[in-house]
């Protein structure tokens, strides 16, 4: 009723304008938003329909078995395993990248020679390719010919077989990415820095403060919306990490580099399990709904806005 | 907001150590001879070669992997095949690139990746620019729900999504066609958003002298909006491009046969028929998938690292 007597009061001029805005809006919207809601919001749903059911692509269609595939994955070692490589992938991928990223963005503002050049280098690893990068590394760690040889040759030692046993590939594949990946952290810290508010540091420095005290009561307080930013989108991103890893070890020896976005893969893909495949991208997702939640608390919390 | 710019200060300011002006985050008027926060106009001589020092470690944790990269790509096997290990190739072996070129159909994945690429970056960027324009300049009750909405996505893990699309994809009968390549990457919400906040700079004045004129919302956004977002309209499209080239799951999922696939899943291909070890060859397909991105990249760059940034720092 109020909405009638609402629109009654418009002239019938605006109330036609009103309509073919609306319409306008929608129409420039239509594609992107289709697409949005086809290719993730409706896969993210259905995809946990499909957790609850067993099926192999061939069968006419997937059959109900309620949460036998989330018990069979609680139950089996291999998960739990695959869960573990995937902390540990992420966990030192992002910390490295952080504290790496932190140091390198510091030293690149410093504004010494040839330091355009240096950041120009160092932000390209993060437009190649992964599977180009994959294959890079895959040639460097080679203990024959790589040179892993020669780098561990300088310290007397034989190069670790890297890719090709159970205790080495893990690392493989958490070199190789945070290898990647550090540069742009670098970037993004080496533009925010520049980017801090100069008059603070002089007011600070004027109080006497200075060195690793400004650094670590100005610096990083000030840096603390990046570097949550940075938490955020690394966790995601390093979780979901896959060509790197599909070029060095394509998850084996066994399991040993599988993490769970490699393991969504090869059960649907290679194992054709798609129930199981469904149920490890469910967990993928719930983690990550999980990290991004907390994180947003706690950055409500901590995170200093200036 | 002033996005794009943050490293314009750096990049267009003499690169002179001594005398550039204090734009550095910690900085002191006096004279400090500590640790990392030495002020700029006077920088103790033992700091400068740590600085120095560092800055070239980084130099080289980054460079030598790129130069193995290349010089590998040139070297011929005897160079490869040896120990101790040669750095530099002893003749040029453009031989590889021909081997590389022969065992696997490249110029079939330089094709599939350049329609994919171009064709996927066009449709996106069309998507992000009409929908920027529609948040920015019309009416509609709903705006934010559905702004929420579409940048909401960026938080869905791409993963995730990557069966149930084949599974869509499978039903269209879209696997091993550009379509299924394509179409399921063309929403966009970082771009999109990129975009809206240049468009929300321009003045409305300028809009409303526009409509004043008669020029109705394709006028307004065809000869006024878009020619003034062109920077980060460019930027976006430099950032979904290189995001299209490099993509390695999709297309490794949604093509089967060898003339579907793109460089990335290629160049995997590449090393089965190349049985894993033929370095030279493989390198020289390592060089051909990356260094379009490379050469894109050297060009675009500070358009890139400043989207890229812009997105992180201010967003």
């Amino acid at each position: 009723m109020a909405a009638v007597t609402l629109t009654a009061t418009l002239s019938p001029a605006r109330r036609r304008r009103r309509w073919r805005e609306g319409l306008l809006f929608g129409l420039l919207i239509l594609p992107n938003l289709a697409a949005i809601l086809v290719f993730s919001y409706y896969p993210t749903v259905y995809n946990v329909v499909l957790s609850l059911t067993d099926w192999d692509f061939i069968a006419p269609a997937p059959v109900f078995v309620g949460l036998q595939n989330y018990l069979d994955l609680f139950a089996s070692p291999e998960f739990w395993l695959v869960l573990w490589n995937t902390l540990v992938f992420t966990g030192i991928s992002v910390g490295g990248t952080l504290v790496g990223g932190l140091a390198i963005g510091f030293l690149l503002s410093r504004r010494l020679r040839f330091s355009g050049f240096t950041r120009t280098i160092t932000f390209a690893p993060h437009m190649l390719p992964g599977a180009a990068v994959g294959i890079v590394w895959l040639f460097m760690f080679d203990p024959t010919y790589g040179l892993s040889r020669w780098a561990f040759g300088l310290f007397g030692a034989d190069s670790p077989q890297w890719t090709t046993t159970s205790d080495w590939s893990l690392w493989a594949i958490t070199v190789a990415y945070t290898w990647q990946r550090l540069g742009f952290v670098a970037i993004i810290y080496y533009t925010a820095i520049l980017d801090l508010p100069k008059e603070v540091f002089e007011a600070a420095s004027l109080d006497g403060a200075s060195g690793w005290r400004l650094f670590r009561g100005m610096t990083l307080p000030l840096l603390s919306p990046v570097t949550y930013f940075l938490l955020l989108t690394g966790i995601i991103t390093s979780a979901q990490a896959f060509d790197i890893i599909a070029v060095l070890t394509g998850g084996g020896p066994g399991d040993s580099s599988s993490t769970l976005t490699w393991m969504v893969y090869d059960e649907a893909f290679s194992q054709f399990d798609i129930g199981t495949s469904a149920a490890a991208a469910t967990v993928l997702f719930l983690i990550l709904l999980v990290v991004t939640v907390v994180q947003t608390r706690i950055a409500e919390r901590k995170v200093h806005y200036s | 907001m002033s996005v794009g710019l943050p490293l314009k200060a750096p990049q267009t300011s003499p690169q002179d150590p001594g005398t550039a002006p204090a734009a550095v985050a910690p900085v002191a008027p006096v004279p400090a001879p500590t640790r990392g926060t030495a002020p700029v106009s006077r920088r103790p001589l033992w700091l400068s070669v740590v600085q120095y020092a560092l800055l070239a470690c980084v130099f080289v944790l980054f460079v030598v992997p790129l130069l193995w990269l290349f010089t590998s790509a040139v070297k011929p096997e005897a160079d490869i095949y040896t120990w101790p290990l040669r750095w530099v190739p002893t003749s040029l072996e453009l031989g590889n690139f021909v081997d590389a070129w022969n065992s696997a159909p490249f110029g079939r994945f330089f094709l599939n990746s350049i329609i994919t690429t171009g064709v996927g970056t066009a449709l996106e960027m069309t998507c992000a620019v009409l929908s920027a324009y529609a948040f920015a300049f019309v009416e509609f009750r709903w705006k934010k729900a559905v702004f929420i909405l579409i940048l909401g996505s960026l938080m869905l893990p791409g993963h995730v999504t990557l069966l149930v699309n084949y599974i869509t994809v499978a039903n269209l009968g879209w696997l091993n066609t550009y379509a299924g390549l394509i179409l399921p990457g063309m929403g966009s919400a970082f771009a999109m958003f990129l975009v809206y906040q240049q468009m929300r700079t321009v003045s409305a004045e300028l809009v409303d002298a526009a409509i004043m004129d008669g020029a109705g919302h394709w006028r307004r956004m065809t000869t006024i909006v878009v020619p003034l977002c062109t920077p980060m309209i460019v930027t976006g499209t430099l950032i979904v491009l290189i995001g299209k080239w490099n993509d390695f799951v999709w297309p490794l999922i949604v093509t089967s046969t060898a003339d579907m696939r793109t460089l990335p899943i290629g160049l995997q291909f590449l090393r089965s028929q190349e049985g894993y070890t033929n370095w030279g060859a493989i390198m020289a397909g390592a060089v051909m998938v990356a260094a379009p991105m490379l050469i894109v990249f050297f060009i675009g760059q500070r358009r890139i690292i400043g989207g890229i940034a812009a997105g992180a720092v201010k967003g």
